[in-house]
């Protein structure tokens, strides 16, 4: 849509605009109304003085109902000046594009879920979560009038992503809900909510049914998409015109992020490797008994955080980045920011081994002379990195020793796992933490690039 | 006289392919489920619990059926689409402008992307209810390889449209595979692999090769991908599919101890 005068933009967005505002209408009302019909559950929140009815959350979200009603026209209009009421005002998008990087992007993101995870209990209310969701859609709907947001957020292979987005926000919800549920009702002593449902019944009708509407819905879904949203077709394949951006398939976008930090044989191949061999240990070094067949967050706390640090955090997360905020040459850029080419980033990363020789010891790197055999040349930068060879090493080696003296809870851990699975897990997640790990290092101001570099040999790391 | 539908009932060709009444009372609601082959997937009752949409999201029969409907597009699209460089674009081009029923190619990559993160969203519910723990630690096993699977058959689809998309996201892809170490060209420690002082790991032997079939995505990828995409992941995912639900099955369910 770039190069696109906005006027125009405008028209051409106003009537998916109109339309999604009439469905968060109708969302809305729907809500309401089956809220006003199990009205005997409805407290009153406060009264309006000189009104005679009582003010509950149903009348609250049938406000909320025609506001957006009212804004709908706003939207079908594809009017520029009625727009732009319903538009994020320049100036904020101005300084979120000037705010955002990837630091600022990375770290917030693990703060909001943070904050999230630990008011867990006051953001599961579903009307906290309903306004949360109220007010992603009508953040995501003003951003629409922004051609550059537009452009990235309606490229085909792009809205799954979003979809990704409301279906993990809504899904994570609905697990905290009931996990945050069974957590108060374990407190108390009683059990779980799923044991309560121990009674059997038949799968003829129950389940066939259940499994048949279930079809209905994803063909008839399906096909609406379908109908609606064209599979993308770029122009024929040419080796010679290479795109820019060239991405990856969406779904492998935090591996190519990866690439940032990582060379390509840990990006790529090494660390691939290892989620796939992480998650295929989860049942074997999860030795916690409590928390199977029920959602609970406080019977298995460490697992929970665990498995979302690397998912939602880092998954997640750096797919989100890798689709919606990089643009050319991979560089960062703020949602609302158009993408240029000719930007331009200072790329000024220093190794460990030369902040160590050069700038510790004062000397230059050791150098293998011309004339040296190869046996010597790997001996020279081994003698090089030795620095970086041995933090990495006693990262992996010490530190899950360390935790068990320094911490009752890993004491513990060990004793129950035993040393193979103890070592196991520790070294998953010691692997796992050091993305972040390294991130830090390179956005801090030593711009740490590699903590091994043997280009000689290709093995950074 | 009987009803139409009676008569249809009392048929000997309908008595021949059903051979109960229908599950109107429990009875046969019981025998159903062991008559009938594709039921016979499922016990005859079940908790309640373990058919809560609340509890499963449904997601990971909605994922085995995404994948039926893209078994069911994919085969109606490879009588169309024919994977060589001359043709490859020009059929996907047809299919969108001129071909009826080119909604199927459609249909085929919106329920490819759906398919991964359905998939992703039923290993979130099985691990948010701990229901990988015992006894189903090697059913999740077979899951995490179904997702490898589900990733690579989306992966290697990718490039059957054969536009610029298709073959740059591929490289991309793949182009980490030359750093594969030990056996990719520009991987760490494939210096080792020497004989005599030539070296056995070029850009023409190493992994990106034979992912590829070539040095970089040409004629040769398109039809490996195409022959990986339609027979040899499908046939793959298709035994750990009948092997995942079997454990289901014999591990008592979907969730909870036994």
């Amino acid at each position: 849509m770039h190069g696109v005068p906005l006027d125009l933009f405008l028209k051409q967005i106003s009537g998916f605009l109109g339309t999604y505002y009439l469905l968060l209408a109708l969302m809305n009302a729907v809500a309401a109304y089956l809220l006003w019909q199990g009205s005997s559950r409805q407290r009153e929140l406060f009264r309006v003085p000189g009104a005679d009815f009582p003010v509950t959350t149903a009348f609250i979200w049938l406000v909320v109902s025609l506001f957006f009603l009212l804004i709908s026209p706003l939207a079908y209009s594809g009017d520029p000046q009625w727009m732009r009421l319903i538009s994020l005002p320049l100036a904020v998008r101005a300084g979120i594009n000037w705010l955002m990087d990837p630091t600022i992007y990375t770290v917030g993101t693990l703060l909001l879920l943070a904050f999230l995870f630990v008011f867990r209990r006051f953001f599961v209310k579903p009307w906290v979560a309903w306004s949360g969701l109220n007010l992603a859609m009508l953040l995501m709907g003003m951003s629409m009038t922004d051609p550059n947001f537009a452009a990235i957020v309606t490229k085909a292979d792009n809205v799954p992503i979003v979809g990704l987005i409301f279906l993990l926000a809504f899904f994570t919800w609905l697990a905290t809900y009931k996990a945050v549920l069974n957590d108060d009702r374990i407190k108390q002593g009683l059990e779980p909510l799923e044991k309560l449902d121990n009674e059997k019944v038949l799968v003829w009708p129950d389940l066939v049914y259940t499994e048949l509407i279930c079809m209905v819905a994803i063909t008839a879904l399906l096909l609406f998409w379908a109908i609606a949203l064209q599979a993308p077709l770029e122009e024929p394949a040419s080796s010679v015109k290479t795109p820019n951006p060239s991405k990856a398939p969406w779904y492998f976008l935090g591996l190519q992020e990866m690439l940032v930090y990582y060379d390509p044989w840990m990006a790529g191949v090494v660390l691939p490797s290892m989620i796939i061999a992480g998650l295929m240990a989860i049942p074997y070094i999860d030795f916690n008994k409590t928390g199977n067949g029920y959602y609970t967050i406080d019977q298995r706390k460490f697992a929970y955080v665990m498995f979302q640090i690397g998912f939602l955090v880092l998954w997640v997360t750096l797919i989100v980045m890798g689709t919606f905020l990089r643009g050319p040459n991979w560089n960062f850029f703020g949602p609302y920011e158009i993408w240029d080419a000719h930007k331009v980033e200072a790329l000024n990363n220093v190794d460990l081994s030369e902040y160590f020789w050069v700038w510790f010891m004062q000397s230059s790197r050791p150098r293998a002379p011309e004339d040296a055999s190869d046996l010597a040349k790997i001996g020279y930068a081994v003698r090089r990195e030795l620095p970086g060879i041995l933090l990495v090493i006693g990262y992996f080696t010490m530190l899950p020793p360390a935790l068990i003296v320094m911490s009752k809870y890993f004491q513990t851990m060990f004793i129950k796992m035993g040393f193979v699975r103890y070592m196991v897990l520790t070294n998953l997640l010691l692997m796992m933490m050091l993305l972040p790990i390294k991130m830090l290092a390179r956005w801090s101001p030593f711009h740490l690039k590699y903590f091994i570099s043997m280009p000689e040999y290709m093995l950074n790391f | 006289m009987p009803s139409l539908g009676e008569i249809i009932r009392e048929s000997q060709i309908w008595k021949s392919i059903f051979r109960h009444p229908a599950p109107v009372d429990r009875r046969n609601r019981i025998v159903v489920m062991l008559t009938n082959f594709f039921l016979h997937l499922h016990p005859v009752s079940i908790k309640k619990q373990g058919i809560a949409l609340s509890f499963t999201w449904c997601m990971g029969g909605v994922t085995f059926f995404l994948f039926l409907v893209e078994t069911v597009t994919g085969v109606l699209l490879m009588f169309y689409y024919r994977p060589t460089l001359e043709w490859a674009y020009n059929d996907i081009l047809a299919l969108r402008d001129v071909t009826s029923l080119g909604i199927l190619r459609e249909l085929h990559r919106w329920g490819a992307h759906a398919m991964v993160i359905t998939v992703w969203l039923h290993m979130y519910r099985v691990f948010l209810t701990g229901s990988y723990k015992p006894p189903r630690e090697f059913n999740w096993v077979v899951g995490v390889i179904l997702l490898l699977l589900t990733l690579l058959l989306s992966f290697t689809g990718y490039l059957l449209p054969w536009d610029q998309l298709a073959i740059w996201a591929i490289t991309v892809g793949s182009n980490m595979a030359r750093a594969t170490p030990f056996l990719g060209y520009e991987g760490p420690g494939n210096q080792l692999l020497t004989i005599d002082g030539i070296d056995m790991i070029t850009n023409a032997s190493d992994a990106r090769f034979g992912l590829l079939g070539a040095r970089f995505v040409g004629e040769e990828t398109l039809n490996r991908f195409y022959v990986l995409h339609c027979v040899a992941i499908p046939l793959a995912a298709s035994l750990l599919l009948a092997i995942h639900f079997w454990r289901v099955r014999k591990d008592g369910g979907i969730s909870g101890p036994l």
